[in-house]
């Protein structure tokens, strides 16, 4: 009964979620929600440029929130804004700048809700490529830089003490962080983005005792948010990216009613 | 001093053109307990953190011995309720240490019975402990603690230091800590340094609080709080004395107030 436009975004959908719940414990934990949108925002900046300059819009998304990420970086060492400040700057001029651009090209109709919400259900074959192979070396570069991340979101100078290349693994994890963003963005739409870091880990807070538990439980969480806002987008033809979001917040309600554990 | 653990050399911090840090002279030799005290404001931790290597210094320089261990404990840890950690897994987080290894440190600094509580329900002083003991783990030659005893009430203080002082025994470590409990903090030194920016008077508890500069930096209202002590009569001043410096403010200029 399901097509192969639903499968494609199911497996899509389920690719993202998964690398998405690791990333997102993070985003929690280092309270980077401002730092996740900042990117996410950037996004449609890449994809006016990748229309612009005739290149695939997803590796031009890429490439822009990369360089935002490395931007933020290093203007946040300045330590001359705060660096809310700074992240609602370039945050904003990035998405206004992405809207000025497409603007401007009156040739070029872009179907922009697609960009803000979402179009999961036109994943394509080469998307599901781009996607699991941005996820796998996400997931696996994350699982080298996990020990001394945590030890960074737990105390940055004591890590500094301890011998962790704090910078490096900072910036390293902001640019995987600007990969993942990048896959989302047809998944879930650039708007939303944020919702299915923290809410997917949010959720399963309570009810984890170690952080590998947590990225893991939210993993899942995001998986079923993924497979049950799809569900209810096909029964109720609603928005798919929107509906993944609703589901993602049941699932966070839900978990909210369970009595935490120790 | 070629033995020294650590030494500063004309050590000057300077931001947007004030001195947080003037002309610091000042060397840690193994096995001594070094407390910094001094008003809010007065450099203590940008000290800590300049010998550290976390802020490197606008001019002067800091000589550590080779494969020198440090273990730190800084001023305070915020743990996030959304962070699922318990103590045993924050104290291996950068390192590989076995369960028996933690459990002997965890007894030392008496917080053996927590070692499978999740670090953000710790209290204060629990919290300090773990973090003494995962300092120890690396079997440091020294100890960098910033203010050690905040957050803790009066007898948690009178714990902390005395086990500071144990574990100094014990493994023969140097300490080298910031505190604002004056009173409590002459008890368990062996040199004081009175820091306002730059250094004031230097030297043992007892010297230290008759010397005018101490007086003069905390008011003669602070002697009543500090116990007394038997007084050395043959004691010496062993100030630092302020000799300006080469950093970006030029020569140095007279004593702050």
């Amino acid at each position: 009964m399901f097509s192969d436009f639903m499968l494609r975004a199911a497996v899509a959908g389920i690719g993202v979620a998964l690398v998405a719940g690791p990333f997102g414990t993070f985003v929690v934990w280092r309270r980077m929600a401002y730092f996740g949108d900042t990117l996410a925002h950037s996004a449609l900046l890449g994809v006016a440029l990748g229309f612009l300059l005739e290149i695939d819009p997803t590796l031009a998304v890429m490439a822009v929130c990369l360089l935002v990420a490395v931007l933020l970086f290093f203007l946040q060492r300045q330590q001359r804004l705060p660096s809310d400040t700074l992240l609602g700057i370039l945050s904003h001029t990035a998405l206004s700048l992405g809207l000025v651009t497409i603007a401007f090209m009156e040739k070029l109709r872009i179907d922009l809700l697609a960009y803000l919400f979402g179009d999961i259900l036109a994943v394509g074959d080469k998307d599901l490529v781009l996607i699991y192979l941005s996820a796998f070396v996400a997931l696996g570069l994350l699982l080298l830089l996990w020990r001394p991340l945590l030890a960074i979101s737990l105390h940055e100078d004591l890590a500094r003490v301890e011998g962790v290349p704090v910078d490096l693994v900072q910036l390293s994890f902001s640019c995987l962080l600007a990969l993942v963003v990048a896959i989302m963005m047809k998944v879930i739409g650039l708007l939303l983005i944020t919702s299915l870091f923290i809410l997917p880990a949010a959720a399963v807070r309570r009810v984890s005792r170690s952080p590998e538990q947590m990225a893991l439980f939210a993993a899942i969480a995001g998986v079923a948010a993924v497979c049950g806002g799809l569900y209810g987008s096909l029964q109720l033809d609603t928005p798919a990216g929107p509906s993944i979001v609703v589901a993602a917040a049941g699932i966070f309600a839900i978990m909210q009613l369970i009595p935490a554990r120790q | 001093m070629s033995d020294a653990l650590l030494t500063l050399e004309s050590i000057c911090l300077v931001r947007q053109g004030r001195h947080i840090l003037e002309n610091i002279n000042c060397a840690v030799h193994p096995g001594e307990i070094i407390t910094l005290i001094g008003p809010n404001g007065a450099g203590k931790t940008s000290l800590l953190k300049v010998a550290l290597g976390l802020v490197s210094a606008d001019s002067g320089r800091v000589v550590k011995s080779p494969n020198l261990r440090i273990g730190y404990m800084p001023q305070k840890l915020i743990v996030e309720r959304s962070f699922p950690l318990s103590v045993a897994r924050f104290m291996r987080l950068t390192g590989r240490y076995t369960q028996t290894q933690l459990q002997e440190v965890l007894d030392e600094v008496g917080a053996g019975h927590l070692f499978n509580s999740s670090l953000a329900d710790l209290s204060g002083g629990e919290l300090q402990r773990v973090l003494l003991g995962r300092a120890l783990l690396r079997r440091p030659q020294l100890l960098v603690l910033d203010e050690p005893v905040q957050g803790v009430d009066v007898q948690g203080q009178v714990d902390l230091f005395e086990l500071i002082g144990r574990i100094r025994k014990r493994f023969g470590c140097a300490v080298l800590m910031v505190s604002h409990d004056l009173h409590l903090v002459m008890a368990a030194t062996d040199r004081v340094i009175c820091l306002n920016q730059h250094i004031c008077c230097t030297g043992s508890p007892a010297v230290v609080q008759r010397d005018e500069k101490f007086l003069e930096l905390f008011g003669p209202a602070i002697l009543p709080h500090l116990a007394i002590y038997n007084h050395d009569q043959q004691h010496q001043h062993d100030h630092c004395p302020h000799q300006g410096c080469s950093c970006p403010l030029g020569e140095g200029k007279n004593h702050v107030q």
